[in-house]
């Protein structure tokens, strides 16, 4: 009996502290406030999918976006729809606690209309994906987001450190496809000169630029990247074949899955930085 | 067959732009010289801006032969097949607003180039073999013949304008909405079909530039022979028929040098806007000539305003590169506002 009243005056105690358990401020400077940590949630981006299953709250999740496929668990979850054109009705009927997706998406305010918690964030460069890793921990109410945080820049840090002295400084150029590359300034820009790429794409031209395919030609990049959709167009550009990376053959054609590693802002960084080193070594060929 | 079949506005436009007509020929003089002008000044822009490259250097040399020249020639080439196709769709169509994509070509060609994308996604090896020698060029081509030809069967033919307008309009609605649909389940191919649907003449080579050399060549020859044909169908169809004109062996003639032309420029350079719709307009605005001159002063035009996009596009934000179609239709679009302001229609 005494046991029970104990309890009682504890959870009583708790109570008003758990009625704002969870206090965050999302990308878009929105509040949010959850009495408790969120236990149904639904990722609308694949980087933020990762992010959550990361931090060891895969769980948690009841739905996600149809690009999400990594862990393999999320690939059994419903999967509710693109990016702008996620079904509205398909995500209230999963009931979430909260859904987390990028602070542009069109879906944002359909949501919130609805009643749903909604969480906007911006992935972008390595500093968002720091700050993403830290508001969802915060959300989860889970430690460990600085963790992994430290965790992805060792293994980028190890990656690197794989890569042989004389292969520094390798001059890279990284197409996004249609004639778009990525910068300096990218995420994909920042992990390639961490490992010791070196971008002939400057990033004050932003993130993705669509260049002069003459530029390529002048910047003679030692290493091409791109996705193995190019692998056949690519090297038959007008003037292309003076390059020296497509004369030595050293072109590293990314397949879908390593590609999706590469390109989403998330917890697989480490894993990215690997690629390009794999790449940059000569260990990855595409065939010119 | 003695039906006018379509209620369309007379394409001489009546009204006097200037007392003294300027003739035809030094309306060509004007462009052939601003086409030279302009080549010159497109082998002297690149990456870095203005930046003429007559060191000689092995590098200077290759990036002027082999990517600034055939560039420039092949932006060219594809403005005049566009100039062309729009002034024969003008007269064939005896419509003041008709353009070279009336016959489903331009939404065939991205739908040809969307499917490609694909595929080579799916096989990204097979890339090497077929689809390697097909190439997003030839699928966008392939795209357009088909579209045509599907205009053409839904027409049952050439002979009726207005169902092939009606048949063109309806087959680009399904094929721009059959390619929304791939790209909408294949969202990858995303960032490439952007470039073709903005147009871009980024990629052309010595290739492109020799095939639409010879295309334009055979087009104008045709499209020229046809000219008295338009003339007398400026008149009516049924004056058309009166004045001994075989309509139909014209109209196949001219559908084919309108659909061969634009399926050709659209697969090379993409989606161009604009440029088909505003050459004769341009031409008109500034002679009144019959189609004999019509016809190449358009195709001069168009490959005169191609050009100045090309070169616009790659000097205006140097390294980077607006999207060609854009400044056209910017551009042509400005024009245009222009024009209705000051002539109220």
């Amino acid at each position: 009996m005494k046991a029970w009243l104990v309890a009682l005056a504890v959870a009583a105690c708790l109570a008003p502290l758990h009625a704002t358990a969870v206090q965050v401020v999302d990308d878009r400077g929105r509040t949010i406030e959850l009495r408790e940590p969120p236990r149904r949630i639904v990722t609308l981006l694949p980087s933020l999918t990762e992010t959550v299953c990361e931090l060891g709250a895969c769980d948690r999740l009841v739905g996600v976006d149809n690009f999400s496929n990594w862990p393999d668990r999320v690939l059994r979850l419903p999967h509710v729809g693109g990016l702008d054109d996620a079904s509205i009705e398909q995500i209230v009927a999963l009931k979430p606690d909260i859904v987390l997706l990028s602070a542009t998406s069109r879906a944002l305010g359909r949501l919130e209309g609805l009643g749903l918690r909604v969480m906007g964030l911006e992935l972008k460069t390595l500093a968002d994906v720091r700050r993403g890793l830290g508001k969802v921990g915060q959300l989860l109410d889970v430690p460990g987001a600085e963790q992994v945080w430290s965790r992805i820049n060792e293994e980028v840090d190890a990656a690197a450190r794989t890569l042989p002295a004389k292969l520094r400084g390798t001059t890279v150029y990284y197409e996004v496809g249609g004639g778009y590359a990525a910068s300096e300034s990218s995420h994909i820009g920042e992990i390639l000169s961490r490992v010791g790429g070196a971008n002939v794409v400057p990033g004050n031209l932003g993130t993705v630029p669509k260049l002069n395919p003459e530029f390529v030609v002048r910047a003679d990049p030692q290493v091409i990247m791109f996705s193995d959709r190019n692998v056949a167009e690519l090297p038959t550009r007008p003037g292309w074949s003076r390059i020296r990376a497509v004369r030595e053959g050293r072109l590293c054609a990314f397949t879908a899955a390593q590609g999706d590693v590469i390109v989403r802002p998330g917890p697989r960084l480490g894993e990215s930085a690997r690629l390009m080193v794999q790449c940059l070594k000569g260990e990855l060929k595409g065939r010119p | 067959m003695k039906r006018e079949a379509a209620p369309a506005m007379p394409i001489t436009s009546e009204e006097a732009v200037d007392p003294a007509p300027r003739s035809p020929l030094s309306v060509a003089l004007v462009l052939v010289a601003a086409t030279l002008l302009l080549l010159a000044v497109g082998t002297a822009v690149g990456s870095l801006g203005w930046e003429p490259l007559w060191s000689g250097a092995d590098t200077a040399n290759a990036i002027l032969w082999e990517i600034r020249l055939p560039r420039s020639m092949g932006a060219w080439l594809a403005g005049a097949l566009l100039g062309l196709a729009g002034a024969v769709a003008q007269g064939l169509f005896r419509n003041p607003l008709a353009d070279p994509y009336l016959l489903g070509s331009a939404t065939g060609a991205a739908f040809g180039v969307a499917v490609m994308l694909v595929l080579i996604g799916v096989t990204p090896m097979a890339a090497g073999g077929w689809v390697a020698r097909l190439g997003l060029t030839g699928a966008g081509f392939v795209g357009a013949v088909v579209a045509v030809l599907v205009t053409l069967g839904l027409a049952r033919g050439v002979q009726h304008t207005l169902r092939l307008l009606l048949a063109g309009v309806i087959v680009g609605m399904l094929f721009g909405a059959l390619s929304a649909l791939v790209m909408f389940r294949v969202p990858d191919i995303l960032r490439s079909m952007q470039a073709f649907l903005l147009g871009t003449t980024g990629f052309l080579g010595w290739g492109s530039v020799g095939l639409l050399g010879v295309l334009f060549a055979l087009s104008v020859l045709v499209a020229v022979g046809f000219s008295p044909a338009l003339d007398a169908l400026a008149l009516g169809e049924s004056t058309a028929i009166s004045l001994g004109i075989p309509l139909p062996k014209v109209r196949v003639g001219l559908v084919g040098v309108m659909a061969l032309a634009t399926g050709a420029a659209v697969a090379q350079v993409g989606l161009i806007a604009f440029i088909g719709l505003l050459a004769p307009h341009l031409i008109r605005a500034a002679v009144k000539p019959t189609h004999r001159w019509l016809l190449p002063l358009a195709a001069l035009a168009g490959g005169v305003l191609l050009l100045a996009a090309d070169v616009l596009a790659r000097w205006l934000l140097a390294p980077q590169e607006l999207p060609v179609g854009v400044l056209t239709a910017i551009l042509g679009g400005g024009y245009l506002l222009w024009l209705m302001h000051r002539r109220p229609l």
